[in-house]
């Protein structure tokens, strides 16, 4: 079924589900690995601020990150690590970001999750929830203005964003524009500590799409080749000109809001649930069913990457920290209409 | 022939749109309808794709003017009135202004704020709230007070690299005329001596200049002479042309139809007081509007808003100490 998906891929190109699914999965595990060393450092009182991870959200935003191309758009959220990579993100940008390095694309004026490359497509999100979907409909109308066909813009959310007016302006403005938005929401049953019951009443999130007239699907957030049939799926049919795809994706937060949160909320029933799986496991014992790789296989790659995020680790700490004596402090591009006195 | 300012308005939109294929304007009604105030008359004719209704959606209508930004176009957003521009406030406070910041991608995004009190217009359809966006660093925030700078200053708007606040004047739209659109302009970022004098520095601008104005004649007849400096830019905010005036006469007026907390007023005031204290021969003041909603019948709204009468009153007080 799922070889069937995604050789409906319209651009033709011939997908194995095998390679799909095993580089969607190192994504994932890349994205595991390098969470747990943020944490670690978090810990370790190396890390200004906060750090958020995407622990239990893996499959879903590595099947993002996958479906789509180095061409499209992509917004991600606080727990997309895996997406980000998928979509080209190094991890040098990631660590150099939660550095604060001065090497880093944020330059340590913006740090953690708050990175991105806006001229490779690749947005950085601001904090406000809901606000980053209406940015990529405006990059998505500015290609259809320009002739260039065939982007897709992706974005992701949780369950408290649909809550915002933001979410209900931009997939309404999206739907109205019939844009090629395909949006993400990661149903992860808490926004912060506040559970879904508090947040929204219909059955599922995908009930929302009815009323602004947009595709939507929902999903097993924890099973990575469910993840990758649907995403795939909507991003196919985003990009083929049926419009806003919503896709709803449920599962568990598998910790805190932030490193800073014990997540002592978290309901027990909740953990021990199909929801509360952990999605790196369940995409290990498929692959292995499938006899697609092996354990020793799966334990070299382990390996590999925590070498590779040992490595990038080091090497950031060695990079020079943003100088505030060399900081421009302009907050505008045009130098001359800047308020900043000559001292 | 003579042309009003709303019209220098929807010309430079019309020369922005015919010399820049980047350029493009989203706002609610203002296609084929033209908008609220008429200010897109046609261009939807005849710039076809280019003039987009929007839904009622300020957030969304700023956030997709940023995401086509990003992508190299240079959008204008029309806000139909600005106190409408709050439901947009975190696009442009908090997406729009950081992005070069954060990024060292330029934002170049006009916003578009029909501003400023009209008889009937009530609490909802009068505010003046160029302050707030000036608070905000990445924004420059432009206040056009005459029909040239109106077409000038927004051809030079959409031009530059950063979003821009355009307040334009919903009292100037119709009460302006000029006879020709200008061919040369101040820049951006430079005040201007609407009227030179050496007794009082009267600082306003957008319609605050024209009180300011009527109010410097009628202290004329008493043997007064006033000079009125219209700032034309609140963000940049051209603290050497102030300066350089009250070196001139020793006093100074600051006139806002904005609230007084925090505002512009209140920005003049501290910059001469801190870089020009020395200058000053009696203690700067400002008039603003009432602290209040900005009310609905004209009685009121008059009495709540400076007018010219009330800023020769506040001179008069200046000028006998």
């Amino acid at each position: 079924m799922l070889q069937t998906v995604l050789d409906a891929n319209p651009a033709g190109e011939t997908i194995n589900a095998r390679d799909t699914t095993l580089a969607a999965y190192r994504f994932m595990l890349r994205a595991r690995v390098l969470d747990d060393k943020f944490a670690a450092l978090y810990r370790a009182g190396k890390i200004h601020g906060g750090v958020f991870l995407g622990r239990g959200q893996e499959a879903l935003s590595a099947a993002v990150g996958v479906s789509l191309k180095k061409t499209d758009v992509f917004a991600p959220l606080i727990r997309d690590a895996a997406g980000r990579l998928a979509f080209g993100e190094t991890v040098l940008d990631a660590i150099r970001t939660y550095f604060g390095s001065s090497l880093g694309p944020m330059r340590g004026r913006d740090g953690n999750v708050h990175r991105g490359r806006p001229q490779e497509g690749y947005l950085p999100m601001i904090s406000h929830l809901g606000a980053m979907i209406s940015v990529v409909n405006g990059a998505l109308f500015a290609r259809r203005m320009k002739g260039i066909s065939g982007t897709v813009g992706a974005t992701c959310l949780g369950d408290g964003a649909t809550s915002t007016g933001a979410f209900h302006e931009a997939l309404n403005q999206a739907a109205v524009e019939k844009l090629p938005l395909v949006l993400i929401l990661a149903d992860n049953q808490y926004a912060y500590s506040t559970p879904t019951s508090r947040q929204f009443v219909c059955d599922d999130l995908a009930d929302k799409a009815v009323g602004y007239g947009v595709e939507a699907s929902s999903v097993d957030g924890t099973d990575l080749a469910a993840c990758l049939k649907i995403a795939g799926n909507a991003v196919a049919r985003a990009r083929s000109g049926h419009g806003p795809q919503l896709v709803v994706a449920k599962l568990l937060r598998l910790c805190g809001h932030g490193e800073h949160d014990d997540s002592n909320y978290i309901d027990p029933k909740l953990k021990n649930s199909p929801l509360g799986r952990d999605c790196l496991k369940v995409a290990e014992e498929f692959l292995l069913r499938q006899q697609w790789t092996d354990t020793g296989t799966l334990a070299t790659w382990r390996g590999e990457i925590v070498t590779e995020i040992e490595e990038a680790v080091a090497q950031v700490r060695r990079e020079p920290a943003p100088d505030p004596y060399d900081e421009k402090w302009l907050a505008i591009s045009s130098k001359h209409l800047s308020e900043m006195h000559e001292e | 022939m003579s042309i009003t300012y709303l019209e220098a308005i929807r010309e430079a939109q019309a020369h922005a749109l015919r010399d820049d294929p980047r350029v493009f304007i989203y706002g609610q009604d203002v296609g084929a309808f033209g908008g609220a105030f008429k200010a897109t008359k046609n261009l939807q004719k005849e710039f076809p794709g280019r003039v987009l209704d929007s839904p009622i959606s300020e957030d969304a209508m700023v956030g997709m003017a940023v995401g086509a930004a990003i992508e190299g176009m240079r959008p204008i957003i029309e806000m139909q009135f600005a106190d409408f521009s709050i439901v947009g406030f975190n696009q442009i406070v908090n997406q729009a202004a950081t992005l070069f910041w954060r990024t060292n991608v330029p934002c170049p995004i006009t916003v578009r704020l029909p501003f400023g009190g009209t008889e009937g217009g009530g609490p909802f359809h009068s505010q003046s709230i160029e302050a707030i966006y000036a608070h905000y660093p990445g924004l420059v925030v432009l206040t056009p007070a005459t029909v040239e700078d109106a077409y000038s200053m927004l051809l030079e708007a959409v031009a530059i690299d950063d979003p821009v606040i355009f307040c334009e004047h919903k009292f100037l739209y119709y009460h302006l005329k000029a006879e020709k659109l200008p061919s040369e302009a101040l820049p951006i970022g430079k005040a201007r001596i609407a009227r030179e004098g050496r007794d009082l520095t009267v600082v306003a601008y957008s319609a605050m200049v024209h009180e300011a104005l009527v109010a410097a004649e009628e202290l004329s007849a008493e043997g007064w002479e006033i000079e009125v400096v219209d700032l034309r830019s609140v963000k940049p905010l051209d603290t050497d042309t102030v300066i350089a005036s009250v070196a001139r006469t020793g006093r100074l007026l600051c006139v806002g139809e904005a609230w007084p907390w925090g505002g512009v007023t209140a920005e003049v005031i501290a910059r001469v007081a801190s870089e020009g204290f020395g200058l000053l021969d009696v203690p700067p003041q400002r008039l603003n509007a009432k602290d209040t909603p900005v009310p609905y019948h004209p009685n009121l709204w008059m009495a709540h808003r400076p007018t010219a009468r009330a800023v020769a009153a506040a001179a008069r007080k200046i000028l006998r100490r």
